[in-house]
């Protein structure tokens, strides 16, 4: 774009001479073309002309040769998957940008007060310097749930042990030849089992101490239903001998408590339950499928157990807690700089005055900064709404659907295998639109500033 | 009077006396939130040095105790891993190139907003503030079918250009705001003495816009080279930046912590290097960017 502009703007040198305000108003304006067009070019045929694309692509089908109307963006609110998306995308709007700018306001406000300010402020916005992928893999492995691997969990659970007393059972075993086998505590089927089945774990190896009080005799379980797996978790031992080996007998009692986990073939936990009082579980919501039934050790080895953060319950909070990990030191930076600008005179006045500092904070720090506290509010909701590395990097796959967000739906159904850029383009377009008040709030700001 | 000034003396004293607990006190909040947000990164890079059996059965955190677990074979074999080592190259590759470009257009577009005068350039101004904020996702379906068709679809230029389109929106912004704080004085003693528009560009503008630049320079480094959406979309194996590489490392976390811990701390090194090395630039960037 160099040799563009070069041999167009030297014919200037001489037309200009030394009365610049006679250059012709038509010449100077094509001087500004030549500077702005590689940018124009860029920006008309990568942004402007994709806008307008995609805005007429999302009134057509999947594979773009029918026109459906306003179909896509009926989907897109009907279908479980993206009005999952849409949902968690207000959740993080509403959650991450407010808690980002309260924590950089906290951290400007207190940094002020300290001599080793600047160390602090590089420590808290570091992470701006990092990928998301990067933070991503930093927060998966910080909130796995094995305490022993996962720091949250170590300290979850360290703090859980000095309350409480350990695993409800012990050093259990499986009944021999009843189909089951224990690998480094946990206890699981040998076969796989389909949706519909039952799968019974005898044991053994159970101090009856640690029965309880009252505990409740075993019951077999009912046929399950076609989308569950039950069965019965049971001490498979009669106190004075008797009974027969792998079969519920009178006078066996049920384990209460006890998790049971439906594994697939990668691996993944895909449904869990605890067993009630007379040692019955029922595993719900099965999609078909082959899955191994286990009792993870965390029933049978010494100590509290990790939360599982990982899991569809915590997921969405786990990723929005990464999310604000990275974007706080942003707010702090911002606040900062709009504090050091700030004049300090009224501040001063009112502790003579004798205020409060909590007084003088929120009637005098907090609006003087209320300017620059909405940039960043603003600049925050631009950023969280089209959120998609960290979503799409922190869940493990059986909990991807519960953290889903629009930008990362928009990726699935485009080119991740979804094969509907209909649905992709009514996606991006909702985004868009999200987007558009505060593009507004932000044109109208730049006018105000230069009135 | 006296009374005053005595209530006054005993005032200040007590002030004294909570101010010096309120500061030891801010001390210990601000160490303790400091430690707080540097365990992630410190976890990520002893679990780099930590082997797959020894991370797969307990925290690195017992590193702290037991050191000698560390080894550097994490690295070594990184380094040995061709789609690693290529895919640090391609990133080398798209976010050089895409950092020049987004510099070299986005000074022509700025300086013509902020020093020249041509009809529409308030409303051209505001287009560029709202292009700002427009989410790439709706770019992505059309430019992908665009490169498809011409040929570069899946190639490192590519990306290249769709990293310049959407880089350009803050870079122009940015800019313009540095090169309307010049003085004007400077400028029309250049146009006075007859040099052209290109000239002043290249001899006076650009070079008294050199911390401006430079602020760009970083922000954009760094945001090409942390990017995954569009590497994910516009890259195929041969042309992948590290960040999808690591990525399609994910699948199974755990059975190859190795390659991700390493990986992913490789890929920060270089961005941390420039993040510390040039972080008051950075910092200009974003206060310049989003406050004028």
């Amino acid at each position: 774009m160099t040799t563009d502009t070069a041999p167009a703007a030297a014919p200037t040198r001489g037309g200009r001479g030394r009365t610049p305000h006679q250059l012709s108003r038509r010449r100077q304006a094509l001087v500004a073309l030549l500077f702005l067009a590689p940018a124009l070019v860029f920006l008309g045929a990568l942004v402007i002309y994709p806008i307008i694309y995609t805005f007429i692509r999302s009134f057509y089908s999947s594979r773009g040769d029918e026109f459906v109307g306003w179909n896509n963006y009926v989907t897109m609110f009907t279908n479980d998957a993206t009005f999952t998306a849409i949902r968690n995308n207000i959740i993080w709007v509403v959650v991450a940008p407010i808690t980002c700018t309260i924590l950089g306001l906290i951290f400007a406000v207190l940094m002020d007060r300290i001599r080793w300010s600047t160390a602090f402020k590089l420590i808290i916005f570091m992470p701006m310097a990092i990928s998301m992928l990067a933070a991503g893999v930093i927060f998966r492995g910080m909130f796995q749930e094995d305490p022993d691997i996962g720091v949250v969990n170590a300290v979850v659970v360290g703090v859980k042990d000095a309350f409480s007393h350990g695993a409800a059972f012990p050093g259990a075993q499986p009944r021999a030849d009843a189909g089951l086998i224990e690998d480094r505590g946990t206890i699981a089927g040998v076969a796989t089992v389909q949706p519909g089945a039952t799968q019974d774990f005898p044991l053994v190896s159970i101090r009856t101490d640690s029965l309880g009080d009252s505990p409740t005799l075993a019951q077999a379980a009912d046929a399950a239903a076609s989308d569950e797996v039950v069965g019965t978790v049971w001490l498979d031992f009669v106190p004075g001998g008797g009974g027969v080996n792998g079969e519920i007998d009178a006078n066996e009692f049920g384990l209460e408590g006890v998790r049971v986990d439906a594994v697939d073939n990668t691996g993944f936990v895909v449904a869990t339950a605890r067993t009630d009082a007379a040692g019955l579980y029922t595993l719900e919501q099965l999609p078909p499928g082959d899955y191994r039934i286990a009792l993870p050790s965390s029933n049978f080895t010494e100590g509290a157990t990790g939360v599982p953060w990982l899991s569809s319950t915590f997921i969405t909070a786990v990723v929005i807690l990464s999310y604000v990990w990275i974007w706080a030191g942003f707010a702090m930076v911002m606040i900062a700089s709009g504090m050091s600008a700030m004049d300090r005179t009224l501040q001063e006045a009112a502790r003579v005055d004798g205020a409060s500092e909590w007084k003088v904070f929120r009637r005098i720090t907090v609006p003087l900064l209320a300017p620059v506290l909405v940039v960043v509010f603003v600049t925050l909701i631009i950023n969280v709404l089209k959120i998609f590395d960290l979503v799409y990097v922190i869940p493990p796959g059986n909990a991807k659907p519960a953290a889903n967000v629009i930008a990362v739906e928009m990726w699935t159904v485009s080119f991740g295998g979804g094969n509907d850029q209909g649905l992709g383009s009514a996606l991006a377009i909702l985004l868009l639109i999200l987007v558009l008040p505060f593009m507004l709030i932000n044109v109208r700001r730049f006018r105000q500033e230069r009135q | 009077m006296s009374d005053l000034t005595i209530v006054k003396g005993k005032q200040t004293r007590a002030q004294k006396i909570l101010g010096v607990f309120g500061k030891s006190f801010v001390n210990a909040l601000l160490v303790f939130i400091a430690l707080f947000w540097l365990i992630p990164s410190i976890g990520l890079f002893i679990t780099s040095f930590r082997s797959v059996g020894d991370s797969s059965s307990s925290g690195w955190w017992t590193a702290l105790t037991a050191p000698a677990q560390l080894t550097i074979a994490n690295y070594t074999s990184l380094l040995q891993n061709d789609a690693i080592t290529s895919s640090l190259l391609n990133t080398i590759l798209i976010v050089v190139p895409t950092t020049i470009l987004v510099i070299l257009i986005g000074a022509l577009a700025g300086y013509a907003f902020a020093w020249m005068e041509f009809p529409g350039r308030d409303w051209l101004l505001i287009a560029v503030i709202m292009l700002l904020a427009v989410p790439l996702q709706v770019a992505l379906i059309p430019v992908a079918r665009m490169f498809g068709l011409l040929g570069i679809f899946g190639s490192i230029p590519g990306v290249i250009l769709f990293h310049v389109a959407f880089g350009l929106p803050f870079a122009i912004f940015l800019l313009r705001n540095f090169f309307t704080q010049i003085p004007k004085e400077v400028l029309e003693a250049s146009r006075v003495d007859g040099a052209s528009e290109w000239h002043i560009f290249t001899r006076v503008v650009l070079p008294l816009g050199g911390p401006a630049i430079a602020s760009l320079a970083i922000f954009q480094f760094l945001w090409t080279w942390n990017d995954l959406l569009i590497g994910l979309i516009f890259t195929n194996a041969q042309s992948q930046p590290i960040t999808v590489a690591i990525q399609s490392q994910l699948r199974q976390f755990g059975a190859n912590i190795d390659v991700l811990s390493a990986g992913a701390f490789l890929s920060m090194i270089i961005p941390l290097i420039v993040f510390f090395a040039f972080q008051r630039y950075f910092v200009d960037a974003l206060l310049q960017g989003s406050n004028k």
